[in-house]
């Protein structure tokens, strides 16, 4: 079921519904079997609205890197359709499915190994020309690949550098203007300042709130960073053992959520103020994240869910608005995957 | 089952009962790096110090020598290519780089221990955490294999890994990564050090996570009164459990303060650019503040205050000379030649 949005109603640019994606575990050599899966996206939906943010948040395993090489077709999806103006781009191949690839671009976290040693940052830039020669003729390449350094903030006479000459922060804002390259409609970012120093962090997230609006992009951004997130997004995903656990606008997520794992994630992120010390509740989750080869049955997150009830094991929770505050105006009335879905007051990360 | 304990964070910033001599003293350390480019100067004159029970936290990005610092304190670091041309690292009052090898392998791991960003490779893969935790009783102590593994046992049961005795003969891969990184907690433990240097402990853990780890930290340091080096680029974490803070750009600090006027006040235009450039609540929709620039390349420090490229509030004094670390209250000073403007805003 698609999420409730409120307000106007506006277009959505990707829709996504019941996205799977299981990698298969195999045992033998000669004669593999298949033994078991990893159930690494499991039945996600959600849509992204041109010129939005949507930020998905989660920790490490919950599949939310896996979303963003479903989108790209970079991975091939078990079940599920991913929309683009009306055309699923799981099923695409070839021709078609390059033409779809031309406005939907990524932005990768390590910009240290997501740039080639050993190509000048010009032909990193120009590349995709190579790829999609129509939207640059030949002669123009150069004077468009200059431009591109410019729109990110770089020193155009830089082009035939290459990326070991480079700082974190500047190789980042490479793989930004490779990614812009093709005047895509959405880039993908997964993880794309983790990287980065405090101070370069900054930078880049402002540079990327500027390119937003000046070529009206849509982003994914997928982040652990909670207050990153926060900062940049419209709405806001919360994954959990790849399944949306909550979605909603920023507000939402991060002032009313009802998800328990929501909740105790914004409680574990660290305040930068001492003076909250010792004064905010915090709720500590026990154990680690369960394995996706081997989910618990029911809710996916009971088995460190301080609310967990028979119900919770037995029925999968769906991502609908809790029943009790359906009719309400409350900004906790949106999305939640939870039997016992209720606003808790956390002071979550600013 | 799991259950969720709830518990009130860490208390309150803590006045170290120790108020004699401190546990352990860097003064005026040095250290550089010979390498085929040129000499890196990595640590530049650094002071600190630590008592029993207190926490320090020295806050930096990368390459402002912070890890540097503390493997020098470790006497880990190779040299050849590094070099100390000046410095004492004083440990209850010894200076430990006047020290024979032999001397210092007595301090270090029973005295001073060390954990790691990275367990995974931290941890030896080929051979059982329980082998590793236990050689530590072997080495120091001459315990008999049967006794250094039950002591293993003991101290995962410390560090609150569950099944301790079932999983002793487990090999790292088979942690995830927060037990790993109590496993190095454990080892940390092992010789009830008096002194902690953990450098950027959580960085690699998931933030539910990372709040089980530091909260473990904390209240191993309680129980056995340690004095704790948090080394770390975290300003979340820091405000959560540091008593007093140092931070350090380009090998040198250029600030220290007790952690909550630190973050009230900061005294040093850097500080205040990375307390500025967390994404705070009122800011949605406007943009970041953000340090102009980058990091300064340590084979060519700017000269005069190596902040002054990057600085909002550069004059040509900043350019000229190095600002000394001026004394801007009691236990609090700054390396700013305008630190009265800083401060006052």
């Amino acid at each position: 079921m698609a999420e409730v949005t409120k307000g106007v109603e506006r277009e959505p640019i990707l829709q996504v519904r019941n996205l799977v994606k299981h990698f298969p575990l195999t045992q033998g050599v000669l004669f593999k079997k298949q033994v078991g899966a990893v159930k690494a996206v499991d039945g996600i939906s959600f849509d992204l609205y041109r010129g939005e943010t949507l930020g998905i948040v989660g920790e490490s395993g919950c599949g939310k890197s896996t979303v963003a090489k479903l989108l790209m077709n970079l991975e091939r999806a078990t079940a599920g359709e991913v929309f683009y103006k009306g055309e699923d781009i799981t099923k695409l191949t070839g021709r078609a499915l390059k033409a779809v690839r031309r406005n939907i671009q990524m932005v990768f976290q390590d910009p240290y190994t997501s740039l080639n040693p050993r190509m000048t940052v010009g032909d990193i830039i120009g590349e995709p020309f190579d790829i999609h020669p129509e939207v640059a003729p030949k002669g123009d390449r150069r004077r468009k690949v200059q431009e591109l350094l410019d729109v990110v903030g770089l020193n155009p006479e830089y082009l035939n550098r290459y990326p070991h000459q480079f700082s974190g922060g500047q190789r980042q804002r490479i793989g930004i203007a490779r990614g812009l390259a093709l005047n895509p409609e959405i880039i993908i970012c997964d993880e794309p300042v983790s990287a980065l120093d405090v101070s370069v962090q900054a930078q880049v997230v402002n540079l990327m709130e500027r390119l937003q609006n000046e070529f009206e992009l849509s982003y994914l951004f997928i982040a652990h960073d909670l207050s990153v997130v926060r900062h940049i997004s419209d709405r806001v995903g919360v994954m959990y053992l790849g399944k949306m656990a909550e979605i909603g606008t920023d507000e939402e997520i991060y002032e009313h959520p009802t998800h328990p794992y929501t909740q105790a994630l914004l409680s574990a992120v660290p305040v930068p103020d001492p003076e909250a010390r010792g004064g905010r509740e915090r709720i500590i989750l026990s154990g680690d994240v369960p394995s996706p080869a081997n989910p618990p049955s029911g809710c996916r997150f009971r088995t460190r869910c301080w609310k967990a009830q028979d119900k919770c094991a037995e029925e999968i929770p769906l991502l609908a608005v809790p029943e009790a505050l359906k009719d309400t105006d409350s900004l906790a009335a949106h999305a939640s995957a939870c039997h016992f879905a209720e606003e808790k007051d956390v002071v979550g990360a600013a | 089952m799991t259950t969720t304990e709830k518990t009130a964070a860490v208390p309150g910033p803590r006045t170290p009962e120790a108020a004699g001599s401190p546990l352990l003293q860097v003064r005026d350390l040095h250290v550089e790096f010979h390498t085929r480019d040129g000499v890196v100067k990595a640590v530049n004159g650094v002071n600190y110090s630590v008592s029993a029970g207190e926490t320090l936290a020295v806050l930096g990005e990368s390459g402002s020598g912070k890890s540097v610092t503390a493997q020098a304190i470790m006497g880990i670091l190779d040299m050849p290519p590094a070099k100390i041309p000046q410095g004492e690292i004083l440990f209850r009052g010894q200076d430990m780089l006047t020290m024979s090898g032999e001397q210092r392998r007595k301090i270090r791991g029973a005295k001073i221990a060390m954990i790691f960003q990275d367990a995974l490779s931290s941890l030896n893969p080929v051979l059982s955490v329980g082998y590793q935790l236990g050689e530590m009783f072997r080495v120091h102590q001459g315990l008999s294999k049967k006794a250094a593994k039950a002591k293993a046992i003991e101290l995962m049961d410390k560090v609150k890994i569950p099944a301790a005795a079932n999983r002793v003969g487990d090999y790292p891969h088979q942690f995830s990564g927060g037990m790993r990184q109590r496993i190095m907690i454990a080892m940390a433990l092992a010789l009830e050090p008096d002194l902690i240097i953990a450098d950027e402990p959580t960085t690699a853990l998931d933030v539910t996570v990372q709040a089980q780890v530091m909260d473990l930290l904390a209240e191993l340091q309680r129980e056995y009164n340690m004095g704790l080096i948090l080394i770390t680029h975290d300003l979340g974490v820091v405000a959560d459990v540091a008593d007093k803070i140092a931070v350090m750009y380009a090998g040198r600090i250029v600030e220290h303060a007790p952690v909550g006027e630190l973050y009230k006040n900061p005294a040093h235009p850097y500080t205040r650019g990375l307390l500025d450039s967390i994404p705070r609540l009122d800011q949605k929709g406007q943009e970041l503040y953000a340090i102009k620039g980058l990091p300064p390349n340590l084979l060519n420090i700017p000269g005069g205050c190596a902040f002054h490229p990057r600085c909002p509030k550069a004059q040509d004094v900043c350019r000229a000379d190095v600002p000394a670390l001026a004394t801007v209250a009691d236990g609090r000073g700054s390396a700013c030649h305008f630190w009265k403007e800083t401060i006052d805003g």
